[in-house]
């Protein structure tokens, strides 16, 4: 169900192995995976067009950096353009002016308006100490008013009652010129949700906004939906002068490309996500996260980051110098496992993997070729210094004594010697040249005190440990 | 000047779901966008080559039909090109059509049987357009000669009661609720017993809106079904899942959920006057193989059609 981009990249990168440029050709395939991944995620196919040409025109040519691949290099580089199309930083309310300081939302039907604004009052009283007022110019919507009366009560903050009688004109008057007179910090309208295309609703927001002169009017839309966002995104950007969007119900399982389809299109920041009905459920926009998911690449990113910052660097390059030099033995081997033992295991690491989450216990069991850690750690600990180095010296009684002393039985540490042996052929395959340049990466990642670099060898490793070549299980 | 109650006055016409006229018209806009789209783009007697399927493709993924639908089509379409059973664009059209016809259920008539109380249980992600359906269905059945009542099985958003109960209002029919925070499954079930005493031809239940993701959520609507099949195995006899017709691919993963969850019995798109075309109803059907009832196509009382699949599926193209 979940499709990983990075797996995908890897495969159309793989003829590229060793190649240091990106170049036009064979950028195609790659960018192909790219622009299904956006469409997976109902990002407009016109801002995919114009996103794409601009992600082509940077990769061609782009040099593969030392220790990257150039699958590696082109994802970075795919991400680092989202970043900057989505906005690299959180931007929060922008409320200095004469108060009260009005803030407006605007959007179609059910996209989460109402809730939004429970949940901004919440924010500015909590987190602002703002003295806030509320208010509801919906006189269409059954119970409008009344939800925003119930919401202002859970969330302890004043409302300004309005009714089906007046204008929405006249209600956002009167709240403005009451909120001046009572020193509010904060007006908050609520809107009624309204069609982009119902000309007389639109009208009447625009005279809304006119009325209320907002410093903050905000463009809500629901994370959920399709293509139709960017078309609804230019109809409010046009009517109104908007600062900002709440992209809401984050809290689905939709890869949310109306993020970035409105985005592009308003040009306006994203600046809080709903993550779920409560009216503490809004958080400030992350923007790693939502590029990401709109890759669907599940938490690869943060995972990234973990390992770099767990990786015990001196270890890891003594390894990497052994390995070149063809030395690897059964000590590096137990460094290695008690490293990733530190860093939470496989299983914790993999259940930050995209779709891993959907894996059934017994298909993670197989991946992991039942690899338990600890008793591979406590095996090698039962063997002499000779022994971890010499592995053929582990024979017959010297197998029982280990596994004794490990108190496991013999086929697991012929299990575990089979694992060895596989993880050395695979660094000889390596060959020379790869362990140079992951030498190289080592060093690097020692002076800069952290980088993703960690990854490539650990990938080794566990594709060694896995017993069954998955390979796919670290993407970067 | 505004007027107050637009969205209230739209309800002027009084035969309920009949007009297919109206629904061309209220669909007129996103048959501009696809239509157009199409039409130019099939202009003329064009060789079926990549650049026209890849024109195709943007616009059938511009309709929300989303990729792997598109894929398929798309495919069927190059099979039957290389096979010279469709060998221009003048083909194109007729073929599309019936291609995407294929993939909805033919029969979509709600069968309500006269027996016994019919109940309807609708349920949906957050802000679909459930309550408003609900309204608007009950309106419809009304003048169909079967007396309604609604329960109020939304017992967790704010004035969700009160909204279903302005309603229950407009149409004159009673609302059963009990207080916000109540069992959802009790004041269903509560409901239904007085349905049943009442004689009561056709019950609509609404439920609260949740996403398909939320486990204890989900399970909540599992337990509404169970206590009502403790009544009666056969209720609720219509499980109904209200799409909201904006949305992108997503929509597939809800549909599949809630029916894991509950064995879904058919689907409602809703908000279909605006420039959204529904067309992940597609591939939701197509895995599904669930009839879509209703479409909704505005606010008011009377802004529901039934749902004819060719008709979609032209007035997607006209
Ligand atoms: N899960 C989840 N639900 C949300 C979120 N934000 C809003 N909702 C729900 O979405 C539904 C619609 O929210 P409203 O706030 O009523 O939407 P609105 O835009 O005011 O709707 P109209 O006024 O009818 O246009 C409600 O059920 C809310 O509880 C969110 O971030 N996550
Ligand atoms: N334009 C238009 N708006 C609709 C349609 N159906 C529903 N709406 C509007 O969409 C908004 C949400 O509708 P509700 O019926 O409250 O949705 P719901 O699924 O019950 O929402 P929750 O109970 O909060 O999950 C309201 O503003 C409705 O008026 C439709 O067919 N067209
Ligand atoms: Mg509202
Ligand atoms: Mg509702």
């Amino acid at each position: 169900m979940f499709d990983n981009l990075t797996k995908r990249l890897s495969d159309s990168f793989k003829s590229l192995q060793g190649k240091s440029k990106l170049s036009e050709e064979n950028v195609r395939d790659a960018i192909r995976e790219v622009r299904r991944a956006l469409l997976e995620a109902d990002v407009a196919i016109d801002v995919i067009k114009v996103f794409l040409e601009q992600v082509q025109k940077e990769a061609i040519g782009l040099k593969v950096r030392e220790g990257l691949n150039p699958s590696q290099e082109f994802i970075k580089l795919v991400e680092s353009e989202l970043t900057k199309v989505i906005g690299s930083t959180n931007e929060s309310l922008q409320l200095n002016t004469q108060p009260p300081a009005v803030v407006m939302v605007a959007g179609l039907q059910g996209a989460g308006k109402t809730t939004s604004v429970a949940k901004l009052a919440l924010y500015l009283k909590e987190r602002e100490k703002k003295k806030v007022l509320m208010v509801s110019a919906d006189v269409y919507r059954p119970a409008a008013i009344e939800q925003l009366r119930v919401l202002s009560e859970q969330v302890g903050v004043d409302f300004f009652a309005s009714t089906i009688n007046q204008s929405p004109e006249r209600i956002v008057q009167e709240a403005k010129s009451y909120a001046q007179k009572q020193f509010y910090d904060v007006l908050l309208i609520d809107t009624a949700g309204r069609l982009h295309v119902d000309e007389q609703m639109m009208s009447e927001i625009k005279v809304l906004q006119r009325t209320a002169k907002p410093i903050e009017t905000l463009f809500v839309v629901d994370s959920m939906t399709g293509q139709d966002a960017a078309h609804t995104a230019k109809s409010f950007a046009d009517a109104l002068p908007l600062t900002g969007v709440i992209l809401t119900k984050t809290d689905g399982d939709a890869r949310g490309g109306a993020a970035l389809s409105v985005r592009h299109i308003t040009g306006k920041p994203i600046k809080f996500l709903g993550v779920g009905e409560k009216v503490d459920e809004l958080e400030p926009f992350h923007p790693d996260r939502i590029v990401s998911r709109l890759l669907g690449m599940g938490d690869v990113l943060s995972l990234v980051e973990e390992i770099s910052r767990k990786v015990d660097h001196k270890k890891a390059q003594q390894s990497a110098k052994k390995m070149a030099k063809g030395q690897f033995d059964l000590s590096d081997m137990r460094d290695q496992l008690l490293q990733m033992e530190q860093m939470g295991g496989m299983e914790s690491l993999m259940g930050k993997l995209p779709g891993m989450g959907q894996i059934p216990d017994s298909v993670k069991n197989q991946i992991l070729g039942g690899a338990q850690t600890k008793q591979m750690v406590a095996i090698i600990n039962s063997m002499t210094t000779k022994e971890r180095t010499h592995i053929k010296l582990i024979k017959g009684s010297r197998k029982s004594r280990i596994a004794n002393g490990s108190g496991t039985n013999v086929q697991a540490v012929n299990k575990l010697l089979k694992q060895f042996e596989k993880m050395q052929k695979q660094m000889k395959k390596m060959g020379g040249s790869k362990m140079k340049k992951m030498m190289a990466q080592m060093n690097q990642m020692q002076e800069s005190g952290q980088s993703p670099a960690g990854m490539p060898d650990l990938s080794k490793i566990t594709n060694g440990l896995s017993g069954n070549g998955g390979g796919n299980k670290f993407p970067f | 000047m505004f007027n107050l109650f637009k969205k209230n006055t739209t309800t002027d016409n009084n035969s309920g779901l009949e007009q297919t006229t109206s629904l061309k018209e209220k669909l007129s806009k996103s048959r501009q966008s696809l239509g157009n789209g199409l039409s130019s783009l099939l202009l003329g007697k064009k060789e079926i080559s990549e650049e026209l399927l890849e024109e195709l493709e943007t616009i059938l993924i511009s309709a929300d039909i989303g990729i792997q639908t598109t894929d398929k089509v798309l495919e069927s379409v190059r099979q039957n090109a290389s096979r010279k059973t469709l060998k221009d664009s003048e083909g194109l059209y007729s073929f599309l059509k019936s291609e995407l016809n294929k993939l909805l259920v033919e029969d979509t008539a709600l069968d309500v049987g006269s027996e016994e109380t019919f109940v309807i249980l609708v349920v949906g992600v957050n802000g679909a357009g459930k309550t408003t359906t609900i309204g608007k269905m009950a309106k419809s059945f009304q003048n169909d000669g079967s007396s309604v009542m609604l329960a109020a099985g939304d017992t967790f958003r704010a004035a969700a009661v009160e909204q279903l109960k302005v309603w229950g209002d407009r149409n004159g029919i009673p609302v059963v609720s009990q207080s916000s925070g109540a069992d959802s499954a009790s004041v269903i079930y509560d409901a239904y017993e007085s349905a049943k005493a009442k004689n009561i031809d056709i019950l609509i239940a609404d439920t609260a809106g949740r996403l398909h993701t939320q486990g204890n959520l989900m399970r909540e609507l599992e337990k509404i079904k169970k206590v009502l099949k403790k009544i009666n195995n056969n209720l609720p006899q219509e499980t109904m899942l209200v799409i909201d017709g904006g949305s992108g691919q997503n929509a597939i993963n809800q549909a599949k959920e809630f029916h894991k969850a509950i064995n879904l019995t058919s689907l409602s798109v809703t908000k279909l006057d605006g420039t959204a075309k529904g067309g992940v109803i597609f591939a939701i059907s197509d895995e599904l193989n669930l009839p879509i009832r209703y479409i909704g196509v505005g606010e008011g009382l009377n802004d529901l059609r039934n749902f004819i699949p060719s008709e979609f599926t032209e007035a997607l193209f006209d």
